[in-house]
């Protein structure tokens, strides 16, 4: 059973031998990356884990997916209808509404479930390894499939008001990814801040009901400007949604709408600083998440 | 000593845990107060007074060794020895405190079988799902698919979700994942102590067979004639100490009879944790040695030392390997709990009977918290004349934990 013993002489002690990988205090993994990269697998299968269990044993199984949206839409349907609110931007109240409402969503699902995911998961995290990323991450994708279901109910919507888009578009992949951005940021902050301190589950539902007054949801960041003028307008932009949210708009709505004012790019360094801030928080706090979970 | 190359390097390895006052478990205040606070501290010019540290643990003491590749060493010790640190430090689930260890080779661990599995998924789906968790590609697992199933036995059952499969189902399909894994190390934690006799047996040959095709293999486990079989060598860790490493049965031996010498250490009451109200002061077995079907009797001296209130107290019976076979608790008892005051208490255990073999007794006296805690109050030995059970097969006092008195009856059917 044993290897052959004349089959090598005994090896020199040598300090510099190459081993593949040291483990040590305080170490960062330099092959942090490398690693996250040769996951990548696992990430796809708890994606889709989440995804395929969701519905499981629900009578209506993947409708509930539809239904949640939809009935979204027919609330701001009727309040549309109601009160014969018509917005700046040249198009139907409801378009308007839900086209910010869709990244809107993306991001508090995102946050939401991230936050969850890797307490959620507790027991993997403290019998294997694997780069902790991938749990928020992938939950962060599948907030990404309810988004895409929302994004052909606006479809449905639009084609139902027979507003036609323009060019602009093409620019929605892009700023699919602006959202990301912003949720897997803000995800992975509050993800490494609730594993250890547990008032994060209670924060969030909070952080999520008020956000959606304070970012340009019901209304438009142009009417926000009008009302308060440029000064606070800036202060306004520390929201990275605005941004987001702007240029969900601008793509959607064409005409009028506008993106990219000086004031937005804050909003947008907002968003990018966040993704940064919260890998490298998150990255800090993983390596004793197995100790504190 | 086989030394082909090394795999593992380990040099000063040492893990420290915070008790109780863990400031990063305080909860959000502490985190509002130091962020508030930390611009005064910067003003001041210091890093301030760290938060008062509670009672500090190192479950890993400067813990230093190499293993060949292709050797299989096995990893013995009582519990709280410091041995799953190890292994959770080796499969980069923890950080150390210090010190360092290279690997050489993919390493994979098993700390626990069905990992990740999902009880809503069916049998193939959480098949790919726990090899993802495991580290191994889409590709890997679907070429070993079909030995993986066969293995688990459980071919009928692939399409059915896991919640709906029986216990034993469930941890052969989790072992045979894991066993198709194939690393140039593996790290396995008790996994053969799941499933029954039968199953057990395929495990161990299936660690056999890994051991055999040269890969090295790291062995945590109570079983010490499963190490004793499987090892090339051992490592005896003690307190977080590494008590000695050598050739598989000296260690072994060498860890029995520390088992029998510690019993002495917590003999004096004054040493023992526990709020010490009342102590223990004498526990004996009514015969230090037993035949094996006879009622088990113990005689407990009990001294109080401050005023109390009534008390239970808990007998825990652990056999060679600190399995904890039962507990005879007289909290579980009607009217069980106990006067305070000086008294002798004797207790009775009619059934189960234990298999041949020695037995440790682990005392408590407790009353909501811990009054007294004794964890080597007494040994006993249950005599091997398995006959007057009605056993005639040499091979019985094996099967299972206890012994059952059961009976045959057999009547021809009618045609």
């Amino acid at each position: 059973m044993r290897p052959d013993p004349d089959a090598a002489p005994p090896p020199e002690k040598n300090p510099a031998e190459p081993f593949d990988l040291w483990i040590e205090a305080g170490h960062a993994e330099r092959h942090y990356w490398r690693d996250l990269w040769r996951y990548r697998e696992l990430f796809i299968i708890l994606a889709w884990r989440d995804i395929a269990v969701r519905y499981k044993q629900a009578v209506a199984g993947v409708a509930w997916a539809l239904l949640q949206p939809l009935a979204t839409m027919f609330v701001l349907l009727f309040i549309g209808w109601i009160s014969g609110l018509s917005a700046t931007e040249g198009a139907p109240y409801a378009i308007v509404v839900f086209s910010a409402l869709l990244p809107w969503q993306f991001f508090a699902n995102g946050l939401t479930t991230a936050s969850q995911s890797i307490v959620g998961n507790a027991n993997m995290i403290s019998k294997v390894y694997f780069p902790r990323l991938i749990i928020p991450a992938s939950s962060i994708a599948v907030a990404l499939v309810d988004f895409a279901i929302s994004v052909g109910i606006l479809g449905g919507l639009m084609a139902w008001y027979q507003f036609w888009p323009g060019w602009r578009l093409l620019a929605l992949p892009l700023l699919t990814l602006l959202a990301i951005v912003a949720a897997l940021g803000g995800g992975l902050f509050i993800t490494a801040l609730t594993v250890r301190y547990r008032d994060f589950r209670f924060i969030i539902p909070f952080i999520i009901q008020f956000g959606m007054y304070l970012s340009p949801v019901l209304f438009t960041s142009a009417q926000v400007r009008e009302k308060v003028g440029e000064a606070w307008f800036q202060l306004y932009c520390l929201n990275p949604m605005v941004c987001v949210i702007d240029g969900f708009r601008w793509a959607v709505l064409g005409g009028e709408a506008t993106f990219l004012t000086p004031a937005t790019f804050i909003s947008l360094a907002v968003a990018v600083g966040l993704l940064f801030g919260g890998i490298a928080y998150f990255r800090k706090t993983e390596r004793s998440f197995a100790d504190i979970i | 000593m086989p030394a082909a190359s090394t795999a593992i390097s380990v040099s000063g390895l040492s893990k420290r845990y915070l008790l109780g006052q863990h400031a990063a478990v305080q909860g959000f205040r502490h985190l509002v107060e130091d962020t508030l606070k930390a611009p005064v501290r910067w003003l001041r010019g210091g890093q301030g007074k760290p938060r008062a540290a509670g009672a500090e643990f190192w479950a890993l003491r400067d813990v230093s060794f190499e293993i060949a590749q292709g050797e299989v060493v096995g990893i013995v010790g009582r519990n709280g020895a410091g041995k799953s640190t190890l292994l959770k430090i080796l499969s980069r689930i923890t950080e150390p405190t210090q010190g360092r260890i290279g690997i050489r080779g993919r390493i994979a661990s098993l700390l626990e079988v069905g990992t990740g599995f999902h009880p809503e998924l069916t049998g193939r789906e959480n098949i790919f799902l726990n090899g993802a968790i495991l580290g191994m590609t889409r590709a890997e697992v679907r070429s070993r698919l079909d030995e993986i199933i066969a293995f688990a036995g459980v071919e009928k059952f692939l399409d059915t979700p896991v919640k709906r499969y029986s216990s034993g189902m469930y941890v052969r399909l989790a072992f045979a994942v894991a066993a198709h894994l194939e690393p140039e190390i593996l790290v396995v934690d008790e996994v053969l102590a799941v499933g029954d006799a039968e199953f057990q047996k395929k495990c161990l040959g299936k660690m056999r067979e890994v051991t055999a095709g040269g890969r090295t293999v790291l062995f945590v486990s109570h079983n010490l004639p499963a190490v004793a079989a499987l090892c090339d060598r051992a490592i005896y860790l003690k307190n977080g100490h590494l008590e000695a490493m050598g050739q598989t049965a000296p260690i072994l031996q060498r860890y029995k009879d520390d088992a029998a010498l510690a019993v002495e250490a917590t003999a004096t009451p004054a040493h023992r944790r526990g709020s010490g109200t009342h102590r223990i002061a004498t526990l004996t077995p009514l015969a230090t040695e037993q035949p094996a079907r006879a009622p088990l009797g113990f005689c407990a001296q009990i001294r109080q030392h401050a005023e109390d209130g009534p008390f239970h107290l808990s007998l825990h019976l652990r056999d060679e390997w600190d399995s904890e076979i039962t507990a005879l608790n007289t909290e579980y008892l009607e009217r069980g709990a106990l006067a305070p005051g000086d008294q002798e208490v004797r207790i009775t255990l009619n059934t189960p009977w234990l298999p041949p073999g020695d037995y440790r007794v682990e005392a408590f006296l407790h009353s909501g918290g811990i009054i007294d805690h004794w964890p080597d109050a007494c040994l006993f030995r249950v005599g091997s004349d398995v006959a007057t059970l009605g056993y005639t097969h040499s091979s019985a006092h094996n099967a299972g934990l206890v012994l059952a008195d059961f009976r045959l009856e057999t009547t021809p059917l009618q045609k």
